[in-house]
């Protein structure tokens, strides 16, 4: 009988050390930081406002607990990179550069929101001057699109790289597996990256995954498949480096699977129930903020003081985005009619 | 017309000319066919495209419709102008979500910020005795959708212009065509390149005493029906309203208004179909100036059989339309 080989790399933990060998600067780790604690504060202020305060509507998917996927794949492709977002994607857009006050304002549905109010939380990460050229709230959509973006790419000779994110549970969709085929047969510099936070909703990927491993399918579709700590962002960094040079290369598509957990529930209203005792301890051990801030501590790049002085700050802006969605005005229901047709 | 002579083109000759034309003219513009190579295209409309635009342009692809349709909306949303081809309208549903909630959403839900110029090229084959999953028009599914653009010409003179605007357009635009017209039905084409506009319908045929609205293939079969009731002493005035979304609804409404009588006839089934929207439209528009009811002539609301008598008596024709009309006048 004859067997698919499977060969997978697998990126742990990478040191500071190492990250600075891969030509991040002390700098650079700094502004990393401040994005994972700008990604954090802003859910964390995003579930306050609407189960406490309710001042904002509709639904809200938070990415707390992911944070370091977003802000280390952005920084890996940054000056060459688009990436194509999901219904889970704020810290997508915020990872992208986009300025809080504007995500914040499209939570809140104003005009002065990322997509003027008219998208909200699962259409945030979409503003093609970043680099963020689409958020499918389809779960698995977006991954054939992501390909798609690349073929343009390719075909105009420019050198850049599209990040199509997804989830565990999209691994399962129609839209990933022709999506990630097309990518291999035409060869596109595109990366799949695939955020396991191990739930579906109340799926549970250990179980809806079926050959055990997101990543074991690249293998099907003739890619390398690569699994990386999703929850330490110098990992991210260099798993998607990597990829990205390959890509540059002319080498193709890359599946990389971020191990990584959702803090939360699915929905901002969703309490979780349905998941095993002790499991969200277990991952709030590896909650990519502690870990990172203790990595540039005892790396000698900063100080605890310095840490807590980001904090402070990125609280300040995330209080004056509040501030901004608060004051803006919501769009004329007659000017929606300019927005349907181009 | 350039030349003294009028040139006289198929229907897929027409289609061909319009995507060589556009490609010609716009490095942008690439094609996205499933066995587009060693076979040359299902139906050949895209016959020797692969051999003058290279492979880069011309992409023979696999068998995945929702990654056919996804990945061009991704080049689109880039700022290429791809064209993608789904064989048969009977496939487009897999690829559904990713024209519908997807390409057609996408201006919109990015406040503006999207331009998505994509077309989907498709065909329908009834009456080719190809059965209840190789056959059917189901162009309401996506006239129901804004943010998306229908087209359905009938002729080899709109084939080409249409197609020519849909390319330029910088929506989405979902062109149907219709497999018994490719090489059965020939008429004038001008060589040169033209823009027939999106949402104009025409008169195909000028009359006082009935206005028959007919889409595709039963444009044909209206031109045939108002040739026979003409000897009858009967004036029908044909309008092909060429797209559906946006549907040229005045053009429509002001022939009932002179003629105050209407037959509207399309390829779909009945119930919920083409023609539904299209008596609809007359009647929320001149109620007043009608003197009798509006009749349907539409597919029965049935799958569509194999047999080709059984396919034959399904389908609608000129007789169809001929006793519709009497019945009204």
């Amino acid at each position: 009988m004859a067997k698919l080989e499977v060969e997978i790399e697998e990126i742990g933990e990478v040191s500071v050390q190492e990250a600075l060998s891969l030509g991040l600067t002390a700098g650079d780790l700094l502004r990393m930081y401040r994005k994972l604690v700008e990604l954090r504060l802003f859910e964390n202020r995003v579930e306050q406002l609407y189960l406490y305060e309710a001042r904002i509507q509709g639904t809200a998917h938070l990415y707390t607990g992911e944070e370091a996927i977003a802000v280390g794949v952005a920084r890996a492709i940054e000056g060459f990179g688009y990436i194509v977002s999901h219904h889970r994607g704020h810290g997508h857009a915020l990872a992208m550069g986009i300025p809080p006050k504007e995500v914040m304002a499209e939570l809140f549905g104003k005009e002065t929101g990322v997509v003027k109010g008219l998208g909200g939380s699962m259409h945030v990460a979409i503003d093609p001057k970043r680099g963020a050229l689409w958020a499918s709230a389809i779960v698995g959509s977006g991954i054939p699109i992501a390909a798609g973006a690349a073929l343009a790419l390719r075909y105009r000779g420019e050198r850049g790289v599209v990040v199509g994110f997804f989830s565990d549970g999209a691994a399962n969709t129609g839209a990933f597996h022709e999506g990630l085929n097309l990518a291999s047969f035409w060869k596109l510099p595109v990366i799949f990256a695939c955020e396991n936070n191990q739930w579906g909703m109340s799926m549970p990927a250990r179980k809806s995954v079926t050959c055990g491993r997101v990543a074991y399918r690249a293998a099907a579709y003739g890619m390398p498949g690569v699994i990386v700590d999703g929850n330490d962002v110098l990992s991210v960094y260099k798993a998607t480096k990597e990829a990205a040079d390959r890509a540059l290369r002319g080498g193709g598509p890359t599946l990389i699977e971020f191990i990584t957990y959702r803090l939360k529930g699915h929905g901002v209203y969703d309490k979780a129930t349905y998941r095993p005792k002790g499991e969200v301890e277990e991952w709030e051990k590896r909650d990519p903020l502690p870990r990172f801030e203790r990595k540039l501590i005892e790396a000698g790049i900063t100080t605890e003081d310095r840490l807590k002085e980001i904090r402070d700050e990125v609280a300040r802006e995330i209080e004056e985005a509040v501030k901004f969605a608060e004051e803006s005005e919501v769009l004329r229901f007659d000017q929606l009619w300019e927005v349907i047709y181009a | 017309m350039s030349s003294g002579e009028e040139r006289i083109l198929t229907y897929a000759e027409a289609i061909r000319e319009g995507l060589r034309q556009e490609m010609q003219r716009d490095q942008s513009v690439i094609l996205m066919v499933e066995d587009i190579g060693a076979y040359g295209g299902a139906f050949k409309v895209t016959k020797g495209l692969l051999e003058e635009f290279g492979p880069e342009r011309v992409r023979d692809t696999p068998i995945s419709e929702i990654a056919i349709v996804g990945a061009a909306i991704g080049a689109a949303i880039m700022g290429l102008r791809p064209v993608a081809e789904i064989m048969y309208m009977d496939f487009l549903p897999i690829a559904t979500e990713q024209l519908v909630i997807q390409a057609a959403k996408m201006r919109f839900s990015s406040g503006g910020k999207l331009k998505i110029p994509l077309v989907v090229r498709t065909q329908y084959s009834l009456g080719r005795a190809h059965a209840a999953q190789h056959s059917n028009f189901f162009p309401v599914w996506y006239m129901n959708v804004p943010g998306l653009k229908v087209v359905a010409p009938s002729t080899p003179y709109d084939a080409k212009g249409l197609i020519i605007s849909s390319i330029r357009d910088d929506n989405p635009v979902l062109f149907i065509e219709c497999a018994v017209l490719y090489y059965g039905v020939k008429g004038p084409v001008p060589e040169e390149s033209y823009e027939i506009p999106i949402g104009v319908a025409d008169v195909k045929r000028k009359g006082s005493d009935v206005t028959v609205v007919a889409v595709s293939r039963l444009v044909h079969e209206a031109l045939k029906a108002a040739e026979e009731l003409e000897k009858k002493g009967i004036s029908v005035e044909v309008i092909d309203p060429r797209t559906l979304n946006p549907l040229d609804r005045k053009t429509i409404v002001e022939s009932v208004k002179k003629t105050g009588r209407a037959i509207v006839a399309a390829d779909d089934c009945k119930t919920g179909g083409v023609t539904a929207e299209l008596a609809a439209t007359i009647v929320e528009g001149a109620f007043d100036y009608l003197d009798a009811p509006v009749v349907r002539v539409a597919s029965p609301d049935m799958p569509i059989p194999f047999s080709p008598s059984l396919e034959n008596q399904y389908m609608r024709w000129a007789k169809d339309i001929v006793e519709a009309v009497e019945s009204i006048v």
